[in-house]
């Protein structure tokens, strides 16, 4: 049996995550457009607002890292890419299954928020790859700061893309989802989602930090005996 | 733009460069006149390369200093534009003839003198063949190139990492002559061979390098080969 | 600053001298370009589609790909025998040495640009010659915005084990706001609506160049090992 200890954290995020999901399934009324399909709004929210943090967090740590040099820094923005990678993915499948209930369609392509997820997803993914290629340890750390920070620079633009070429063009005949005005028992539901799911975020997080510290300490271990 | 034999030009104080943990170059000291020539000898991996390296500007010391004529490494481009660098690689574009790379190189340190190309062409015997694209050159020939390349700046300093390699006879003889020239004229010379015999026969000072360490530095004076040839082989021998 | 431009021309010649010599990877894009136009053209339905709707999209994505190819060997011929570090280990500063890369890209794009909007009006029977100003602005505009961004990942994709494969996926994501903005303005221009109409693309185009050349020429040194 292999020495398996879950840190308070992840156990704190795993028990708010089946909370969250059980409130939001079992406890919070029906939407009255929406019906059930709705639900999976519980989810999607969440883990965009997760998605887009930690690639500010890639980001911001990029940047400082160019600064400082601190590999630590480095690692955090793996840790953070792998794991925001994870929530994107989780975004741009339940954005669809959403969608097609309520809007009637999979994709919209006049959505920017699900547009520039995408781009996030592509990001994100070229991130891994780029890190995965270069052999080098520092010039490795290097590249990835600067994709992080270009990457970062670029959603603004897909963004404004995104909102002209809607603005610019004829909508649709599919209804575009309106704002979903919440009452406080949805509200509530959306809060609990929200901080589960960053406390998941965290947990994945200091997980895949630590991965990435032992894997360096035995990295320099075998350069030392080599 | 050499300096009077004797003066103090390359000063090197407990330089280090680490990668991440390892340890290429650890806590190198010594120092070099104008005129002088260190031959540079180790096993492979020892950290000449490196030392070489981060001498040129190529690579920032994680530890440690080093000065060129008082200037702090790594300089501005007025430190870099003393400094001439022979690598075991090239560093020409082959698609360009011999003649155009060289004349790249001295715009690139700002010489627009093309009487300074030709001359340096001529030192190492290619300006026969000087509008030959350097693919169609044999490996002898663009190693020739390449020093040339090195050179046609004047440079105070000419860092030197294995240039003997893949030279023939008569480009060996070359070169030696011409590094010879500059010590004359007050360059400091470094150069890094496995060749004893020709980097003694150079030297005013010989090192022996292994792990990034110098364990032995001396002056050509107080070595003979046969003692040096035992060091070498000694570091060799350990750090398989 | 003029030492920086001064040596930033002078490896755009060298750039451009190695590049006229050989001639390959600018024949490649090229007959890329052209292919390209032609595999458009008998994929749609000519009934359907009209030459004219299909024009922008298709002139837009040409040159991306084919651009592409030119930009992989802009840091490729400095890493075949080590000559980059020739260039770091000389005076002159990192920033010069992208810029004089981008500049040589610049021109290499344009040279494709050249032969391929006038091969695409004769494919595609379509009356250029009125908005050909305005068309050759916008392909400027948008070539600055290709050739700061790749030029930029060439230097990166190059040090890397799968730098063909791995410069698309880290530069097309960029390209996107360039090629959309490049294509809607020139949708616009080619069912005679006045510049006018154009402007929020144009501007997009203006603001995206504007951030990314600055955004990579500031990153470059970073990419350098040192």
């Amino acid at each position: 049996m292999t020495n398996l200890k879950i840190s308070w954290v992840s156990t704190a995020a795993f028990v708010a995550v089946a909370a969250a999901i059980t409130r939001a399934v079992f406890f919070t009324p029906l939407e009255l457009r929406q019906g059930a399909a709705q639900k999976i709004f519980y989810i999607h929210v969440p883990a965009a607002w997760v998605a887009f943090l930690a690639f500010a967090l890639v980001a911001i740590a990029s940047a400082v890292f160019l600064w400082l040099r601190d590999t630590r820094l480095d690692r955090f923005a793996e840790s953070s890419a792998e794991v925001g990678v994870v929530f994107t993915t989780v975004v741009l499948i339940t954005g669809p299954l959403w969608a097609k209930p309520i809007w009637g369609t999979y994709w919209a392509w006049w959505d920017v928020r699900l547009v520039s997820t995408l781009f996030l997803w592509f990001i994100y993914v070229a991130y891994i790859v780029l890190r995965g290629a270069v052999e080098s340890p520092t010039l490795r750390a290097r590249y990835s700061a600067v994709l992080g920070i270009l990457g970062a620079l670029l959603i603004p633009f897909i963004h404004l893309s995104v909102y002209l070429f809607a603005t610019l063009h004829p909508l649709p005949i599919v209804a575009k989802a309106s704002k979903p005005s919440l009452p406080g028992e949805m509200l509530l539901t959306l809060f609990v989602s929200l901080a589960a799911f960053t406390l998941l975020y965290i947990a994945f997080v200091r997980a895949r930090y630590k991965y990435a510290e032992e894997r360096e300490t035995i990295a320099a271990a075998r350069e030392a005996h080599a | 733009m050499s300096s009077a034999t004797g003066t103090q030009l390359l000063e090197v104080v407990g330089l280090g460069r680490a990668f991440g943990a390892t340890r290429a170059v650890a806590n190198v000291s010594f120092s070099l006149r104008a005129g002088e020539c260190l031959a540079l000898f180790g096993p492979n991996g020892a950290g000449k390369t490196t030392l070489l390296r981060v001498l040129a500007g190529l690579l920032k010391p994680s530890a440690g200093s080093a000065s060129l004529s008082g200037v702090p490494l790594p300089g501005g481009a007025l430190l870099r534009s003393r400094i001439g660098l022979v690598s075991h690689q090239t560093m020409l574009y082959e698609a360009l003839s011999a003649r155009e790379n060289v004349s790249f190189a001295a715009r690139l340190y700002g010489i627009r003198d093309s009487a300074r190309v030709e001359s340096a062409l001529q030192r190492m015997s290619m300006l026969e063949r000087a509008d030959t694209q350097v693919r169609s050159l044999s490996r002898g020939m663009q190693q020739r190139v390449s020093i040339a390349r090195a050179m046609v700046h004047a440079p105070q300093l000419v860092l030197a990492d294995e240039p003997y390699n893949g030279l023939d006879d008569s480009g060996a003889r070359s070169l030696t002559a011409l590094l010879r020239e500059l010590t004359a004229a007050g360059t400091a010379v470094i150069i890094v061979t496995h060749n004893l015999v020709e980097g003694l026969s150079l030297a005013t000072h010989a090192a022996v390098m292994k792990a990034g360490s110098f364990v032995r530095f001396d002056t050509r004076d107080s070595v003979d080969s046969a003692s040096y040839a035992d060091t070498y082989r000694q570091a060799v021998a350990s750090s398989v | 600053m003029s030492d920086t431009f001064a040596a930033a021309w002078l490896i755009a010649r060298k750039d451009l001298a190695i590049e006229f010599r050989t001639r390959s990877a600018f024949l490649a894009a090229v007959v890329f370009a052209l292919l390209g136009l032609v595999i458009f053209y008998y994929a749609w339905d000519p009934t359907a589609v009209a030459a004219i709707d299909l024009a922008p999209g298709v002139l837009w994505v040409i040159f991306t790909f084919s651009g592409i190819l030119g930009l992989n060997r802009s840091f490729a011929i400095e890493s075949a025998d080590h000559a980059i570090d020739g260039l770091l280990a000389s005076p002159i500063s990192r920033e010069s040495i992208f810029l004089g890369k981008a500049l040589a890209n610049l021109v290499f794009i344009a040279a494709v640009q050249l032969i391929a909007i006038p091969a695409l009006a004769i494919f595609y029977n379509l009356p250029l010659q009125h908005i050909a100003l305005p068309l050759l602005g916008l392909a400027f505009l948008a070539a600055i915005g290709l050739v700061a961004v790749g030029t930029l990942f060439s230097a990166m994709a190059v040090n890397t084990r799968l730098a063909e494969l791995l410069l698309p996926m880290l530069a097309l994501p960029f390209f996107v706001p360039i090629v959309m903005s490049a294509a809607q303005a020139t949708s616009k221009l080619l069912s005679g609506r006045p510049l006018s109409e154009a402007a929020a693309w144009i501007k997009l185009l203006v603001a995206f160049d504007l951030v990314f050349v600055v955004a990579c020429a500031l990153a470059y040194p970073f990419t350098v090992e040192d």
